[in-house]
């Protein structure tokens, strides 16, 4: 039983192909990853399959009455749009104060409902949208870099936050994710992307396929050495930092960034 | 008791401060002020045809309003900076309007009326259409109010909770040509982005949820609407300006209001 499905699916914006043949089948309750590097397709693979972005050919298809919660890169809120958090956990639908209040509890935020969703933390404003998507009891969860922004320690513990509701609700995770250490730790399935599915398998297989090596140019045996340097640590606050896809991969050591 | 044309004044603009307040707030939160002015400067356009073919005037600023603001969201989303179509759009449709106006001889007089309004001359058939479209744009944005505010927050986040951002974009855009209509006789053409944005500004520093937010702002409009009405019969000020003053002056206030609350 497949939740949600790509069919040789392929995305063209203008004349630049994005995604090339892409096949993958999500089951009920597994956690996979899609890696890859900047450019590779990562994002525009869940905007497609969240029908966001239209596919140029192939298709894409979901269970039918599929609940997603979805958890983007990061939310922007206008400063013109006062928004307590109560009120957007409620957004399109509504839920009832203990439900809210359980949500909020699950994701370690309780009593957090009446801050103003402009105030929240870097961390905070994750797992505020963590929760939101909890609400929608999704069938699958789909994560789009969710820690960006996130110190080491934050990020820790939004996975662990994620694979503990995996394990509660019992729902599918589909993310996307830079750090290869969380992917090889958490995920059942890797699927490595760059442009099309270079290769896939369970975490073990991937990061010794070839062209893994070959996109990630590793030298370690084994061990996960591929780190993302953050060039700007952005502890706690939430304004939009401007820490995305626009500069190159730094490739390190593990060692040099022992965690 | 009131003159009978003074009740009818003050209705339009009660009228014109329900659909725009609410309306006015999504303005404000999606950054569409420009949207406003492309949309209601196109409304000279539509007064000009409506008087060279004889048709109501309300239905030719709906029309040309409509086909305004379809225009501004198919080249913004044809991948030009948005202010620079809105640029392009609101002041070639204003030109293009007073062109089209001074071919229509026997309203030269009145052009003043529809750049800044004649809520004095308002007719029990023109209440009708303001109050009939006042009503249909807060009945639409009510009714729709969750997923409008859904998309707002963010296209992915209501795509993957099944909200289109698109049909919502279109609920906005048909919003917008309504009041656009509503509004040309209280304030004029050229104040009516005036009205959606400074009454929802205004009630931005008073309210701590949306939907506060977007009564605020009908209240606000209100306030507005009554006292720069007052304030044109005794001053003998213009009354659409004197109405926009009076928001601005609310606006004032409640930034002083907000400092207190915060202190």
């Amino acid at each position: 039983m497949t939740l949600i499905a790509a069919d040789h699916l392929s995305v063209r914006f203008g004349g630049a192909t994005v995604l090339e043949d892409v096949s993958l089948r999500i089951a009920p309750g597994e956690i996979v990853t899609l890696i890859g590097p900047n450019g590779s397709g990562k994002s525009t693979l869940l905007r497609a399959l969240l029908g966001i972005v239209p596919a140029s050919s192939g298709s894409v298809s979901r269970k039918p009455g599929l609940r997603i919660g979805y958890v983007p890169q990061k939310l922007h809120i206008d400063r013109g749009l006062p928004m307590p958090v109560r009120r957007f956990l409620s957004l399109p639908q509504r839920h009832g104060a203990a439900e809210t209040a359980a949500a909020l509890a699950r994701v370690g935020l309780e009593g957090a409902e009446a801050k103003a969703m402009t105030d929240l933390s870097g961390g905070q404003m994750q797992r505020v949208l963590l929760a939101r998507a909890l609400l929608m009891q999704p069938d699958i969860l789909i994560l789009d870099e969710p820690t960006q922004g996130l110190d080491q320690p934050g990020e820790a513990a939004f996975y662990q936050l994620i694979d503990e509701v995996r394990r509660q609700m019992g729902c599918a995770v589909l993310m996307v994710s830079h750090d290869l250490h969380v992917v090889m730790a958490a995920s059942d399935r890797v699927i490595c992307l760059n442009g099309h599915v270079c290769c896939e398998g369970a975490p073990q297989v991937v990061s010794n396929a070839p062209e893994y090596r070959a996109l990630f140019g590793l030298g370690t045996k084994g061990a996960l050495a591929l780190y993302q340097h953050r060039h700007d640590h952005d502890h706690d606050h939430d304004h939009g930092h401007g820490h995305d896809h626009a500069h190159p991969h730094h490739l390190h050591e593990a060692d040099d960034h022992a965690r | 008791m009131p003159a009978d044309f003074l009740i009818r004044a003050a209705l339009a603009g009660l009228g014109l401060a329900l659909a725009a307040g609410p309306l006015g707030c999504f303005v404000v939160w999606r950054r569409m002020a420009y949207f406003g002015d492309a949309t209601s400067h196109g409304a000279i356009l539509g007064v000009a045809l409506a008087l060279a073919f004889s048709t109501s005037v309300f239905v030719g600023t709906l029309g040309v309003a409509l086909l305004m603001a379809l225009a501004v969201s198919t080249l913004a989303g044809r991948g030009w900076a948005i202010d620079t179509t809105l640029g392009v759009l609101a002041h070639a449709a204003l030109a293009l309007g007073l062109i089209a106006i001074s071919f229509v001889r026997s309203v030269r007089v009145d052009l003043e009326s529809y750049l800044f309004g004649d809520i004095l001359a308002v007719t029990p058939a023109d209440l009708w259409f303001i109050w009939g479209g006042a009503a249909l744009v807060a009945g639409l944005i009510a009714a729709r109010w969750s997923a409008l505010l859904t998309s707002t927050l963010s296209e992915d986040l209501a795509h993957a909770s099944g909200v289109s951002p698109a049909r919502e974009r279109m609920v906005l855009t048909l919003a917008l040509a309504l009041v656009v209509a509503v509004a040309i006789k209280v304030v004029g053409a050229l104040l009516i982005s005036a009205m959606l944005i400074i009454p929802a500004a205004a009630a931005r520093s008073l309210a701590r949820t949306p939907e506060a937010m977007a009564l605020a702002a009908i209240g606000i409009g209100a306030v507005a609407a009554l006292a720069g009405l007052g304030a044109s019969l005794t001053l003998d000020t213009p009354a659409g300006p004197s109405i926009v003053a009076a928001a601005a002056a609310c606006f004032v206030l409640s930034l002083a209001l907000g400092a207190l609350r915060r202190a």
